[in-house]
């Protein structure tokens, strides 16, 4: 009797109806910190009262990329560091769908980098959600264009010698209209934030901070819980932090928030503006 | 009208609501068009970052349900090419135009070629199969285009015009027929509540009838080696059995899909095999070989790939040799060797690119030939 109650418990999850079931076990590696920022964003979703049979999702390529493929909804695995551009077309074609990508730091800002501040300055309406682990972790730990300097990843064993983006900033200027920051840490915040953003008209930038035990952390001797302690004790909430404020640093600290939450007629509103404008 | 207008007015015609494109010369102007176009019948145009993004952004259109296409040249289809691998893998209907200039790198970019054929043939890695047509006028391409949109939608795939500067850039009458008298194919949708939905189980010709977004039906594509479900399984035999898949569906359907033009064909005995621009000039060196006396005939390709290898080795049989004409150095050529097997005599009219290869050449090689 118990071992069948026990069992229906199992069977039963309230992300169920948004989780492609069949294809559970996932790839992500235990202590990793995807899974946490993949089901806030899943909640967010459920909580966002959208007709979810028009919300789309789109990855692509790397740990983070592989969220497109549990989410049953309308889902799309692309190519390498091309999943806003794919987005952008699906949204372009049509409007009524609400877009949202869900992808890794190495996809979105190296060989992505160009798409993303791209679509922020068209203010293409769409919600971009970046899982930071600050490295390549499907293949195997090389170094991010968001690795701190002096880490040690196997791409750069005596430290990496760069400096890397801050994606918060990189959103602002860019000219995204909603940027927030959070950590896996912050579910609470973090699904909240999520579901202000797919709500917001535009370009919506969330970066999650979340750990990649088995590659960076192994490295640079941080244990899931070490890095989960520094999100506690280095993060400082700062809502509309200004631009020279948003650190991610272990001396100044993490600035987590909302820190752009503005209005600005999305691409497509300009372009019916521009384009059906009698001449 | 010129070549690329006509490529514009084509994909009007054919139903296309989005183009997502980058600039390159030759290709500019077809992008310039449609962008004043579409708007006026409610379509979409976006000018993106790159021909990277104008390739991804053109295979989520066509996953919204749209007609969708891009235009370029040499140096921009290397860049599409990625994308193009996944509009063939996820079988993403949409059409790509490459107006063909010479290279390699960045060459000459405002005087033609047709030096890209082997790279729209296997340009993107892996094993695949490709459609590739090529015109020989501005009215063609008109029609091309719409031809192309109908293969694309018919068997799911993105399917290539190779053109080139020569054509893009001629000015020529062109006729646009009126709407009732063009006939179009939609792509197959699944069958009204076939839930759940799997996106790759084949229908009775190979094809799988396709959702888009937001219908409802809650489904999954990945570049990533899949199953008919389209979920990923990284196996060999999935892998064997998905590529079968996606090569057989163009195979088993070839005869349907090969478009040729034969001049003379009946009793010729040396027949010259082009296409695009050099068939052009190609015609009229048979007309003058014709009118001095030599048997010599014309296949015309307006399908360049899937390559008419069953056309070739019936007439292989036959005639007494081959000379294949095209703005390169020997791409097609190869197909034609290949599909001679040695038979007869194959010769061969080139050069690597910057300008149309005169009539007198193709002749000169009529003559001589025997
Ligand atoms: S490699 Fe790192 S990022 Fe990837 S699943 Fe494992 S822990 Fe997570």
């Amino acid at each position: 009797m118990s071992i069948q109650s026990d069992q229906s418990d199992q069977q039963t999850h309230p992300l169920d109806d948004l989780l492609r079931k069949d294809r559970i076990p996932h790839i992500w590696c235990p202590g990793c910190g995807i899974g946490t920022a993949f089901s806030a964003c899943l909640y967010a979703i459920k909580s966002s009262k959208l007709d979810l049979d028009h919300v789309s999702m789109v990855s692509g390529i790397g740990c983070s990329g592989r969220g497109a493929g549990y989410i049953n909804l309308d889902s799309f695995h692309t190519t390498h560091g091309r999943a806003i551009p794919f987005a952008t077309g699906l949204k372009l074609a049509n409007p009524d769908l609400t877009v949202v990508v869900f992808s890794g730091d190495g996809d979105l800002f190296a060989i992505g980098g160009n798409h993303f501040i791209h679509a922020a300055r068209r203010n293409m309406d769409l919600t971009v959600i970046c899982v930071n682990n600050l490295n390549y972790g499907m293949t195997g730990g090389q170094v991010a264009a968001t690795t701190p300097h002096l880490a040690k990843t196997t791409t750069t064993p005596a430290g990496n010698p760069e400096t890397p983006f801050n994606l918060p900033l990189l959103a602002y200027a860019s000219g995204a209209t909603y940027v927030a920051r959070w950590t896996i840490l912050h579910t609470r915040d973090l699904t909240e934030s999520i579901g202000e953003a797919i709500q917001k008209k535009g370009f919506s930038f969330i970066e999650v901070l979340a750990p990649c035990p088995v590659n960076y952390g192994r490295r640079n001797k941080l244990k899931p819980l070490d890095v989960l302690r520094i999100y506690q004790e280095k993060s400082i909430i700062k809502h509309f932090a200004s631009p020279s404020e948003l650190h991610l640093d272990l001396e100044k600290g993490i600035t987590l928030g909302k820190f752009v939450d503005q209005d600005k007629p999305t691409w497509l509103d300009m372009y019916y503006k521009t384009t059906r404008k009698k001449s | 009208m010129t070549g690329d207008e006509a490529c514009a007015e084509g994909a009007l015609a054919a139903g296309c609501k989005f183009f997502g494109g980058y600039p390159i010369t030759p290709a500019t102007e077809i992008a310039e068009h449609i962008a004043k176009r579409l708007p006026q019948v409610g379509g979409v145009f976006i000018q993106m970052e790159d021909e990277i993004a104008a390739m991804a952004s053109v295979l989520g259109a066509s996953w919204a349900g749209v007609k969708s296409m891009t235009a370029t040249s040499g140096p921009g289809f290397s860049l599409m090419l990625e994308n193009i691998g996944l509009g063939i893998c996820t079988e993403t209907p949409c059409v790509v135009v490459n107006v063909q200039r010479a290279g390699p790198s960045t060459g000459l970019p405002t005087l033609g070629a047709q030096s890209d054929m082997m790279q729209a043939r296997w340009g993107s890695h892996g094993h695949y199969e490709i459609i590739a047509l090529s015109p020989s006028s501005p009215q063609e391409i008109f029609y091309q285009t719409i031809t192309a949109f109908n293969l694309s939608e018919m068997y799911r795939l993105p399917v290539l015009i190779m053109t080139d500067e020569i054509i893009g850039h001629m000015s020529e009458r062109v006729v646009i027929p009126e709407a009732s008298e063009i006939q179009l194919f939609n792509r197959i949708k699944p069958e009204e509540k076939s839930m759940p939905y799997w996106p790759y189980i084949p229908g009775a010709d190979g094809v799988s009838p396709m959702a888009v977004a937001g219908e409802g039906y809650r489904f999954h594509i990945t570049g990533l080696t899949h199953d008919e479900k389209g979920y990923p399984v990284m196996s060999a035999e999935a892998h064997v059995h998905m590529v079968e898949r996606i090569t057989e569906k163009i195979k088993r359907n070839i005869s349907h899909i090969i478009d040729t033009e034969g001049y003379y064909l009946e009793d010729a005995e040396i027949v010259v095999v082009s296409y695009g621009v050099s068939s052009r000039t190609s015609l009229s060196a048979v007309y003058e070989a014709r009118s001095m006396g030599i048997k010599a005939g014309l296949l015309r390709l307006k399908t360049v790939w899937p390559f008419p290898e069953a056309i070739l080795r019936t007439l292989a049989s036959r005639v007494k040799g081959f000379v294949t004409v095209e703005i390169n150095l020997g791409q097609i050529h190869l197909e034609v060797q290949r599909c001679v097997g040695g038979n007869v005599p194959t010769f061969f009219v080139g050069h690597a690119g910057g300008t149309i290869i005169p009539p007198e050449h193709v002749l000169s090689v009529l003559k001589d030939a025997f």
